[in-house]
């Protein structure tokens, strides 16, 4: 049924309708509107879970991987600083095989405090072990879900859906929210492969020595080979019940006759795509690559959609790595080495909240087609007040707090929060 | 593409307006899209959300930066400068206060405007008729009723059924019924301009 409804909204009923046992809460901005619809429908006897308030975000995990590892499916949400405080259960919830499903609300991490969108978050677990699924919309941040249970249900391997804090969980937009019935025939009930059961005990997460080590952690590299080929298929088995085609690896837009290619993850690439389309009524040939899904890394997919290869790449990285400049990239890279040579520039974009702008891509663009782009770019960098900082920091020992210096440059005492 | 923006502060239902006219639209059969620009919500704290319409499915989730339309939930917040930031001539301003431009300083902004476009600019008394109506200084139903009368990006029905969608009981009745006001405050002021 088509409805107009925020994005956390829509999520918690996709979410609701996957039917978990066990759902772990612990409030972090921008996650919080998903948790509390799900606790709402937990309180009406709309949805059959246990709702646990535990008292941290490392409870939280910590819970739901107790809660998958006695066969429940479980699902738990949080954001930003969250993800990292509970950071050693993420890689335990991967180790162990236990398919459970995070949503992640992409923010900032502190210091200093910002509770605004970018992709920090959800890249410093990157390597966790985990699937990474990046939604675009509200709606495929819905679909993703129902995906994303199916898919690490098949695997035994936990999913993060990461969805854009703010501009897509606060948002209100069109969603089809399908029904219970179509839901139920796509996803079919938790069958574990292993269950802690006090009838038939077994340990799991038992200590490994170097005698085998090596070749667990090879496995946890094959079960995310064989995601990369389960991941279309199920978006295709999703697209055949549902009629959406969402999910799948990448999605490439007006990439095939393309000179300049510009990847992406998340919200901003409804953005690219319109600087696109605007760009091509002037005949410039642009196109954009979005990766839906980031962890495996679909280096094949990347270059069959590349195709032809385009004269130059531009991944817009919504995370910084200080000391290398783009995450995101470094895949890229990797993935086209020795197979095809574009032009590749990083572009640092929308960190902390800062909008991305058709109008500064369509500049990022212009510059790009003029073959002027540097390797590294930080978009709407406001190089004037980084240099003042600079010059303080150069000409003073003692010069204080850089950010609370700059805000002050700014003539702003404290963040402007509104 | 038209893109309203609203300004208010925390608590006034400022992200509530936006949403309310996104579901207004919907109805309507039409795309919308409605989202805030704050993060911490305070109460009192500037606020502002944006709410696009279209006909087709909205792609871009930047902020909107050149509103078709402005709605200022709060007359406290003129003096801000950015407040009128990427307003066209062309555009649609709405603000809820007790007094008219002269008295808020407007003159000479509401003068830089054609005459032929100056209807596009109107103040309605919405906290007022919000507290007539509801009981309460929340003027964000009253505002979308005379955006209705205003703009007609959508009508007043739609936006009524928006609000008996969100709320129940008296609070919903109170809403549509300062809604219903303000479309027909925005109306007599309209015609009273273009008798003017």
């Amino acid at each position: 049924m088509l409805k107009q409804i925020e994005g956390s909204k829509a999520v918690a009923q996709a979410v609701a309708m996957c039917r978990p046992q066990v759902i772990c809460a612990y409030p972090i901005t921008p996650q919080t509107h998903i948790v509390e619809a799900l606790s709402a429908m937990v309180k009406k006897g709309e949805l059959a879970a246990e709702f646990l308030n535990v008292e941290s975000e490392f409870a939280a995990l910590s819970v739901a991987i107790g809660a998958s590892a006695t066969g429940a499916r479980a699902y738990t949400a949080t954001a930003s600083q969250g993800l990292l405080y509970m950071s050693e259960a993420v890689y335990n919830a991967a180790g162990l095989g236990l398919p459970i499903v995070m949503t992640i609300a992409n923010r900032a991490i502190g210091a200093p405090i910002n509770i605004w969108n970018d992709h920090s978050d959800s890249m410093s677990q990157r390597d966790a072990g985990w699937l990474q699924l990046f939604a675009e919309t509200s709606q495929e941040a819905l679909d993703l879900h129902i995906q994303a249970f199916r898919i690490a249900e098949e695997l035994s391997v936990p999913v993060m859906v990461c969805m854009d804090g703010f501009l897509l969980t606060h948002a209100s937009e069109r969603a089809d929210i399908p029904s219970q019935d179509q839901v139920d025939a796509f996803l079919p009930p938790y069958q574990p492969r292993q269950v802690l059961d006090p009838a038939d005990p077994v340990s799991i997460g038992a200590m490994v020595g170097p005698e085998a080590f090596t070749e667990v952690r090879y496995l946890a590299y094959e079960r995310m080979r064989q995601a990369l080929d389960l991941i279309p298929s199920v978006a295709a088995d999703f697209a055949a019940q549902f009629g959406r085609d969402c999910g799948g690896l990448v999605r490439p837009y007006r990439t095939d006759d393309a000179d300049v290619v510009v990847i992406g993850m998340g919200s901003v690439l409804g953005t690219v795509k319109d600087t696109v389309d605007e760009l091509r009524t002037e005949g410039m040939r642009v196109g954009v690559l979005g990766i839906t899904t980031y962890r495996p890394f679909p280096a094949d997919a990347i270059r069959d959609a590349l195709g032809v290869a385009p004269r130059h790449v531009i991944v817009l990285e919504r995370a910084l790595a200080p000391g290398t400049g783009g995450i995101v990239t470094a895949d890229i890279r990797m993935a086209l080495a020795g197979r095809m040579a574009p032009h590749l520039s990083t572009v640092i974009a929308g960190l902390g909240g800062r909008a991305v702008t058709t109008k500064s891509l369509r500049g990022l663009l212009a510059t790009a087609a003029a073959g002027e782009l540097a390797p590294l770019t930080f978009l709407d960098l406001d190089t004037g007040l980084a240099d003042r900082e600079l010059a303080r920091m150069r000409a003073t020992r003692r010069s204080g707090p850089s950010p609370e210096n700059m805000l002050r440059d700014l003539g702003i005492t404290a963040s402007r929060i509104g | 593409m038209f893109q309203v923006r609203f300004h208010g502060r925390g608590g006034q239902g400022v992200v509530t307006a936006a949403e309310l006219l996104a579901a207004a639209a919907f109805r309507e059969g039409r795309h919308a899209q409605a989202f805030p620009s704050f993060g911490s919500e305070r109460m009192g704290a500037p606020v502002m959300s944006f709410c696009r319409i279209d006909d087709k499915p909205i792609r871009t989730h930047e902020p909107v930066s050149e509103p078709d339309a402005l709605i200022i939930q709060d007359p406290t917040l003129l003096h801000q400068a950015e407040l009128f930031a990427g307003f066209s001539p062309d555009g649609y301003l709405l603000i809820n206060s007790a007094h008219d431009f002269g008295e808020l300083g407007l003159d000479e902004f509401v003068q830089a405007v054609h005459p032929s476009g100056r209807d596009r600019l109107l103040v309605v008394p919405a906290s007022a008729l919000a507290l007539t109506h509801l009981g309460r200084p929340l003027p964000g139903a009253a505002l979308l009723g005379g955006f209705a009368s205003l703009t007609w990006a959508v009508s007043l029905d739609s936006v009524l059924a928006a609000i008996s969608e969100r709320f129940r009981g008296a609070i919903a009745e109170g809403n549509a019924e300062a809604a219903r006001a303000a479309f027909a405050f925005v109306q007599d002021e309209r015609e009273a301009l273009s008798h003017a």
